[in-house]
């Protein structure tokens, strides 16, 4: 690559083609800066004055804090349940796949990923309703053992890679399985933790079937069930509506402009696994 | 190190194989606890209600009430719906679309953001943004697009393809969808392909282009055999994820007009939870269920057969 001069027809096309991707939340920020009046004209000029009281008015609509705080929550036990518990569950897996019972458990989790949600869709909101865990705490219970399927994939490669001596020699010194597993394991997996943390947190965060079909209360619906719920009464209120999303979707967006080196070589080491 | 730890190494040192089996024991009651857990709530949260769907698909059941067998009755009557039909019809039309034109972005971005060029970073992050989004905002951000900003635009530019509202037409609805999906997931394919195309390196091409191959030989020649493991991957999950499709659809149309764009999931969700047919449409999931194994497993077995036979 060395010496190889600027390549600045494809640099020209990425940039074109990049529009494409900047457009949508080039029109939601404008947007949820207008007043209705300026929606009559050019659409896609820039608003005249910020029109911050968008913003307020789909705070007070929405219940925005209490939204944000429902899905602030999900989101960040999740990821900490996960982290900890998947991690554990495919160790055990991955040292002793030599055993039958936990190569079918290799299988059995893996083979779960074919399984897709609409087949368990209907059972599992009769059964969480009705042991009182359609609610948050439910939800997250339901993500984390959802993860085990996928992650138990990305874990174990990374896991058998990891020489056995090290553990060998903890072991030497006197540390029990348990302790060697948090001690020296767990903190070797941390590249992998945190790819399987930015995932689960997307996942946990944007997701919207998951939280429609089991929370029934409207008082803890997360951010992509409440822009859903208010659709119809954001009617064509569309600097209500933008507003509302762009809300939605900022501290997502936010977490990405801060970590956004991190966060694509950890997608990126989970996909080569 | 503690006394009882030393005791421990200087035992281990006087019986060795005592101990060895102790500690053996004691070591898989360990691996036990830490793997066990996990397995019974897998089993209670996920495979438990798979088997009541599977169940209750053989019965009347509506979600409540008293329910009796009906046998193979909800299969047949699956496959004699037409609403059913359209939506399996939709759902892989959609997913087959989609899949060929995210596969066709992403790798030409991929290999775009792969050549020397300036922003590289930069650019590699505007690519990805879509992936951290809300499929179902995004969904509600493009409604607006199709609705009312293509429409002015198509109105002023005097385009009359574009002056109306495309999510309105039951013929072109579907366009819309494709679009969404594939905006979104261009993001993920593109970071797949970018991690296998910075493996290759460059004194391949070097060597390639010395002996006279053109850009196009090389691709075909070079690159493409080289992250044809990629490939495979970015069709069998870009597809599988395109065939649950839902969240886009319910941003954008509905389902709507009528039921011209109803994916298989979103025909579950309303018959099941809205319909009152939780049994009939539990046998619909299972349907769907036995279908997605098959396409992966064809597709696992057709792009595996051309990674080896490149």
């Amino acid at each position: 690559m060395i010496g190889k001069k600027t390549n600045w027809p494809v640099t020209v096309l990425l940039m074109l083609a990049s529009l494409c991707v900047l457009l949508p939340f080039y029109l939601t920020i404008t947007i949820a800066l207008k007043t209705p009046q300026e929606m009559a004209g050019n659409l896609l000029a820039l608003p005249q004055t910020w029109e911050f009281e968008n913003f307020s008015r789909a705070i007070e609509m929405t219940n925005f804090f209490n939204a944000f705080g429902n899905s602030a929550f999900v989101t960040i036990f999740v990821v900490v349940f996960t982290v900890l518990t998947n991690s554990m569950v495919a160790y055990a897996i991955a040292r002793n796949m030599h055993k039958k019972f936990y190569k079918f458990l290799f299988y059995y989790f893996v083979s779960a990923m074919f399984i897709p949600f609409p087949i368990i869709m209907l059972p599992i909101v009769n059964q969480t309703s009705a042991w009182g865990m359609d609610n948050l705490a439910g939800l997250i219970v339901l993500y984390v053992v959802y993860n085990l399927s996928f992650n138990m994939f990305i874990y174990i490669g990374y896991i058998r890679s990891i020489p056995k001596e090290l553990e060998e020699a903890a072991i030497m010194d006197g540390a029990s399985t348990w302790g060697v597993f948090w001690k020296v394991i767990f903190p070797l997996l941390a590249p992998m933790n945190a790819t399987v943390a930015i995932l689960t947190c997307l996942g946990a965060w944007n997701d919207f079937l998951l939280p429609l079909v089991i929370v029934s209360d409207r008082d803890l619906a997360t951010l992509p069930v409440v822009q859903y719920v208010f659709q119809s009464q954001f009617s064509t209120d569309y600097n209500l509506a933008f507003a509302s999303y762009l809300m939605a979707l900022a501290p997502m967006i936010i977490v990405y402009v801060l970590a956004q080196k991190w966060i694509i070589s950890g997608v990126m080491r989970g996909s080569i696994k | 190190m503690t006394d009882k730890a030393m005791k421990a190494k200087v035992r281990t040192a006087r019986l060795p194989l005592q101990n060895k089996r102790a500690s053996l024991s004691k070591e898989s009651n360990v691996f036990l606890f830490m793997a066990v857990p996990g397995f019974i709530l897998f089993f209670i949260f996920h495979t438990y209600p798979a088997l009541q769907g599977i169940f209750y698909s053989f019965t009347d059941w509506k979600g409540y009430g008293d329910w009796s067998f009906v046998g193979i009755k909800n299969y047949l009557n699956v496959f004699k719906d037409a609403r059913a039909l359209d939506a399996y019809i939709f759902t892989f039309q959609f997913a087959v679309l989609s899949t060929i034109i995210v596969n066709i972005i992403s790798m030409l971005i991929a290999l775009g953001l792969n050549a020397k060029i300036k922003f590289q970073k930069t650019l590699r992050a505007i690519f990805f943004l879509p992936f951290i989004l809300s499929i179902l905002i995004v969904g509600f951000i493009f409604n607006f697009i199709f609705s009312h900003l293509l429409p002015t635009l198509g109105q002023n530019l005097g385009i009359e393809l574009l002056s109306k509202n495309i999510l309105g037409d039951p013929d072109l609805a579907w366009i819309g969808i494709v679009v969404v999906a594939v905006w979104q997931a261009v993001a993920f394919n593109t970071i797949l392909y970018l991690a296998g195309l910075v493996t290759i390196t460059e004194d391949l091409y070097e060597a390639a282009s010395i002996d006279g191959a053109g850009r196009w030989t090389q691709f075909w020649k070079i690159t493409f055999p080289l992250i044809a493991p990629f490939f495979t991957i970015n069709m069998v999950l870009a597809m599988k994820g395109f065939l649950m499709v839902f969240d886009q659809i319910v941003a954008l149309t509905g389902g709507g007009p009528g039921t011209s764009t109803e994916s298989i999931s979103l025909l579950i969700y309303r018959g099941g939870f809205e319909g009152g047919q939780f049994a009939y449409q539990s046998a619909n999931a299972v349907i769907y269920f036995v279908v997605i194994v098959i396409i992966s497993i064809i597709q696992l077995k057709v792009l595996e057969r051309r990674e080896a036979g490149n």
